[in-house]
């Protein structure tokens, strides 16, 4: 399935700070991540991930550190913060509403609680 | 070296090429690439087609370059001045040229036609900058295409302003006129502003950009300041021998041209030969910053003990109004160059030791002033005074607060970057303010 866009890249800021949740990461295993939770029906190219990266931390969602990785290379890895935190339950909150809302539609429920 | 390490280095290379992606985030990207590549391999791939794959997925390099372009938007502006094509980077030099030769030549008419009055005449002086900066505004207006409309808004605004500060009955000696000709300048800095972001004065990108242009331009001028008295002085020292009455004249027609030219020249430069003074200015910084920190430390602990005293004239007034305004320039520039993704690090520190120091001066200075105009009221001149420390201990104190956050790692160092494009507002709002409403209000005194 082709995902628009459009919806690709709304969605990217709370996937990526979601993804954050679980724990410090970096950008090819948050690709990964990102696959494995769609079963890679969600596809973007690749490098589209870094200047997202860098534009959540240049707006301070996320904190970016240079570490190594187990082969020693050099990797960058990425951290979520607390406005981060705040900024992903803003988001949820509007994801809920729109999943909500179209699910009253087309009769598939989503949860109001555990929000 | 193996076919896989020579493929990822032409490729790194490529990325690099554009001038979009900068050394780190390359060095992320081949990691990202390496990643990839070591796990096609180890589901069987070959080293070729797993680089070709990963290569493939990461994306088309000039697709990423314009993705990074959109993020680091400064770095875009700098390719934009380099990749122009050869001709017409001529065609600008040669548009430049003719700006600064106007700017040159409105200047000398000017004065010609201010001496076939009456000799020396103040209002040759007071609207000086009249002469200058509306050039460069419109020389900007052009080579940023300037849509119609804000063009016009400007052009009317500025020519108002022209009109208005020209019929105002100033007698001579007025206080209230050498106070406009003190703040018409920056007045029209800022419309040079306007037309320097193209109209799009609410951007604060753009904002930013201009507050990096400024510094930047200082730095050009002061170069080309310093190169032209070398010049003019040697020429004095040549001209002796021979033809010593020849001096006088020489000063009078090359110096008020040669410096207004260099107004426009000066400009051009910062856009053209951006990547030099990149360079420059953060070393300037980062030399500067340090010693004003510590001559500010020094003089507010000294002035905190020793009080401002009697002898506090206008004179030292003005002195430390251009103090502080230089500290702010160092702070916004220092935060400017930084890099908004670098670690706050020992010249955060200083610059916040700075901002305090600046800020006890203020109070100080702001203390004495309140002083005086209750013992003696108000007169334009502490009026003028009163305002501006006012607006600066506003900005110094929320600045250090900005930079306390950023270094306590709390906030972004964009916000102080917001902060300070927005404070761009009431600045122009109050110099435009003294220049307009303060005469008529003190009746021209």
């Amino acid at each position: 399935m082709n995902i628009d866009k459009d919806l690709v890249a709304a969605m990217a800021t709370p996937l990526v700070l979601a993804i954050l949740m679980e724990g410090s990461s970096y950008g090819y295993a948050i690709l990964k991540r990102v696959r494995e939770l769609s079963s890679g029906e969600l596809e973007w190219t690749d490098g589209m991930l870094y200047p997202l990266l860098h534009r959540l931390e240049r707006q301070g969602y996320i904190h970016a550190e240079w570490g190594a990785s187990p082969e020693g290379r050099r990797r960058r890895y990425y951290q979520i913060t607390d406005a981060g935190r705040a900024q992903l339950a803003e988001q949820r909150r509007q994801w809920v509403t729109a999943t909500r809302t179209l699910g009253g539609l087309w009769g598939f429920a989503i949860p109001a609680t555990g929000v | 070296m193996s076919t896989l390490e020579t493929r990822i280095d032409e490729w790194r290379a490529a990325v690099l090429r554009g001038r979009m992606i900068d050394e780190a985030d390359a060095q992320e990207l081949e990691s990202h690439l390496r990643d990839h590549i070591a796990d096609l391999g180890s589901a069987g791939l070959s080293d070729d087609e797993a680089f070709l794959i990963a290569v493939g997925r990461l994306g088309r390099i000039d697709q990423l370059s314009a993705e990074f372009a959109r993020e680091h938007s400064d770095r875009l502006w700098k390719q934009l001045t380099v990749t122009r094509e050869e001709g017409e980077a001529r065609a600008s030099v040669w548009g430049m040229l003719a700006f600064a030769a106007l700017a040159a030549v409105l200047v000398h008419a000017a004065r010609l036609f201010a001496e076939a009055s009456d000799g020396f005449a103040f209002w040759f002086a007071r609207d000086l900058s009249f002469f200058v900066l509306p050039v460069l505004a419109a020389y900007f207006a052009v080579v940023r295409r300037m849509p119609l409309r804000p063009t016009v808004t400007l052009g009317a605004v500025v020519a108002l302003l022209a009109v208005a500060v020209n019929l105002f009955p100033f007698p001579v000696g007025s206080a209230t006129d050498l106070l406009v000709a003190l703040h018409l300048p920056v007045v029209l800095w800022f419309a040079v502003g306007v037309a320097y972001v193209g109209g799009e004065v609410t951007s604060h990108v753009r904002r930013m950009d201009f507050i990096r242009f400024t510094g930047e331009w200082v730095i050009y001028f002061a170069l080309i300041a310093l190169g032209g008295g070398v010049l003019l002085g040697l020429t004095a020292a040549v001209l002796t021998p021979i033809a010593p009455e020849a001096i006088d004249d020489v000063m009078l027609w090359v110096l008020p041209a040669g410096a207004a030219g260099a107004v426009v020249v000066a400009a051009w430069l910062v856009e053209a030969k951006k990547s030099v003074i990149e360079n420059i200015a953060p070393v300037l910084t980062a030399i500067f910053t340090p010693l004003f920190a510590l001559m500010l430390a020094v003089s507010a602990v000294g002035y905190a003990f020793a009080g401002l005293g009697r002898e506090f004239d206008r004179d030292l007034l003005i002195v430390f109004d251009v103090l502080l305004l230089v500290v702010l320039g160092l702070v916004v520039y220092g935060i400017s160059a930084r890099g908004a993704l670098r670690r706050p690090g020992l010249l955060d520190v200083l610059q916040l030791v700075a901002v305090i120091s600046a800020l006890v001066l203020d109070l100080l200075v702001l203390v004495s002033m309140l002083g005086r105009i209750g013992e003696f009221g108000f007169t334009p001149n502490r009026v003028a005074a009163l305002g501006l420390n006012l607006l600066l201990l506003i900005n110094l104190a929320v600045t250090a607060w900005h930079l306390g956050r950023m270094l306590a790692g709390r906030a972004p160092a964009l916000r102080l970057e917001r902060w300070q494009t927005g404070y761009l507002v009431a600045f122009a709002a109050w110099v435009l303010l003294v220049v307009l409403a303060l005469p008529p209000v003190f009746d021209f005194a």
